[in-house]
């Protein structure tokens, strides 16, 4: 048991639509994906007291201020390592509601990702942001981006590929992951892509950075999410079924575009495995109690190793695992991205899946898991990360 | 509104800055010598470089010279999209050498067509200059290993 257990709540969700291209700015995405949640949560903007942001975010707090009403924000924190980072924020702002420090917590991300959107001049704004690489190389991306490795899908072809190597995965694993994943998108009227796929499809998707095809990377889009987090008393006393943060984990660990250290480091006690021993520890809880997983499928391969990463499958199983079905919410041993995911729905850089498990313990999704109780949140298992257990109030 | 995206695209290619960790490195490749740092105390390779050994935490090192050999790690056949810089070469494979030292180095092999890559693959560092300042080490096959 941890000081967070059950102290804080996921209460309210707001998104935009999602689209390839929906020509706004990332600041004006966030105000409608935050007033949103508020609005689901049945508040008001100005009672936000806290905000939890990714620090690549750039829409920043005193932007908010300005649109909010100028609440009084007492707690702020960002999380590092964009997709890593992207369940962090939820247990960072599940701390500051545990320890007091805000009684009502605003987690959002805003991405103008679609590959022709344009905003701002940071590099990581708007658009994909390699295409803005650096002429001049200070940090370890030297090491690899002169040699034509230049893009995280680059970089998980690497990776991928060592997986294939030492447990077997191959592209009939990757192709059910993104058909699975397809099927809850085609469900789900929020979600970009709605065609359905076969494995046949799968395979005919054009190679990008072998071993990984176009239907095995996350899809570009824009859009945002935002999610409001209080404490549970109070969520008790608001409109939605409360989402418990029943547990909550961070751990360092390698990062994608480091490879000599990712390759120098045991697999097994990286990041996302840490995250996920300590979750199972601290709540007495294991992979066999969770109704449903949410993990950071920037990439099919991805999703096969976080289901290994967080023990849901030994090593090599994960593969086998959704290729007899275990992913698909209709009967499968573990639903998963139920909403369609990064691969199929949208690329808020992750933090749409977290909405899709608030509406599974809600009950709300349009591929609903019959009675959802428990659920696994988790971030980017390439990066230093985190990872949350939410659970249905009762 | 004007298309901004075009002319943001990066189109040369991108080199390595050096920095006061890793200068002796670029120096190094710039002497056709591929260097790496090892730990004064306990003799352990690491690559990147660094200030410290992570094993023996000894802040001592020298900049060793690599034998220069190694084997495919693990690889990538880049088909796009990817720079400008590299457009014209696809497809193009993108290795990492786990180096004899123990040390893991991404780079290319120049004499592998993308079919012929496998892991194990023993390869032998050589030197691309590509100005006065930075030259690239890329890989060879080694046929005699
Ligand atoms: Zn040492």
């Amino acid at each position: 048991m941890n000081e967070l257990q059950d102290k804080a709540a996921i209460t309210g969700i707001g998104q935009t639509p999602y689209s390839k291209g929906l020509g706004r700015s990332e600041y004006d995405m966030a105000v409608e994906a935050i007033f949103s949640a508020c609005e689901d949560a049945g508040i008001s903007p100005r009672e936000i007291d806290g905000v939890v942001r990714y620090d690549m975010e750039n829409v920043d707090e005193e932007q908010l201020l300005a649109v909010l009403g100028n609440p009084e924000i007492r707690y702020q924190a960002s999380t590092s390592w964009g997709g890593g980072g992207a369940v962090s924020v939820l247990v960072h702002a599940a701390l500051a509601i545990s320890a007091g420090l805000a009684e009502t917590v605003l987690v959002f991300r805003s991405r103008a990702r679609g590959k022709k959107s344009v905003y701002g001049k940071d590099p990581k704004q708007g658009g994909r942001y390699w295409e803005r690489t650096e002429a001049h190389l200070p940090g370890l991306n030297q090491w690899h981006v002169p040699h034509g490795l230049v893009t995280a899908f680059q970089e998980m072809a690497m990776i991928t590929r060592r997986h294939m190597i030492e447990h077997g995965s191959n592209e009939d694993h990757f192709g059910a992951v993104a058909v699975t994943t397809r099927e809850h998108a085609c469900r789900n009227p929020q979600a970009v892509m709605r065609q359905p796929m076969t494995l046949e499809d799968h395979h005919a998707s054009r190679m990008i950075a072998d071993p990984l095809r176009l239907f095995d990377c996350n899809i570009e889009t824009d859009g945002a999410c935002a999610l409001i987090v209080t404490s549970r008393e109070r969520a008790r006393d608001l409109k939605q079924v409360p989402a418990l943060i029943h547990a909550g984990a961070l751990a360092a660990g390698s990062h994608h575009i480091r490879l000599s250290t990712l390759f120098s480091r045991p697999r097994d006690q990286d990041s996302a495995v840490r995250v996920g021993r300590q979750l199972w520890q601290s709540s007495g809880l294991g992979p066999g109690d969770m109704d449903a997983f949410f993990c950071y499928d920037f990439f099919t391969s991805f999703v096969i190793i976080a289901l290994e990463d967080y023990g849901f499958c030994k090593r090599g199983e994960g593969g086998p695992f959704a290729e007899a079905g275990g992913l698909s919410f209709d009967g499968g041993r573990l639903p998963t991205n139920t909403n369609g995911g990064q691969l199929s729905e949208a690329f808020i850089h992750g933090l749409n899946n977290s909405l899709e498990a608030v509406r599974q313990i809600r009950g709300t999704s349009t591929s609903q898991v019959p009675d959802c109780e428990l659920v696994l949140s988790a971030g980017a298992n390439t990066d230093p990360t985190g990872a949350v257990i939410l659970r249905r109030d009762s | 509104m004007t298309d901004l995206r075009e002319g943001a695209i990066t189109q040369i290619l991108p080199l390595p800055q050096p920095n006061l960790d890793n200068q002796e490195f670029y120096e190094a490749t710039r002497r056709g010598e591929l260097r790496f740092q090892r730990c004064a105390r306990c003799g352990t390779w690491r690559h990147y470089p660094r200030p410290a050994c992570p094993e023996c935490h000894s802040r001592e090192y020298g900049w060793e010279l690599s034998t220069g050999q190694g084997r495919v790690y693990s690889w990538t056949i880049v088909y796009g999209p990817t720079l400008p810089a590299f457009q014209d070469d696809v497809p193009y494979n993108v290795v990492d050498v786990l180096m004899e030292e123990g040390v893991h180095f991404q780079s290319q092999v120049l004499d592998c067509q993308p079919e012929e890559i496998r892991e194990g693959m023993p390869v032998e560092a050589i030197f691309v200059p590509v100005d006065d300042d930075i030259t690239l080490v890329k890989f060879r096959r080694n046929r005699d290993a």
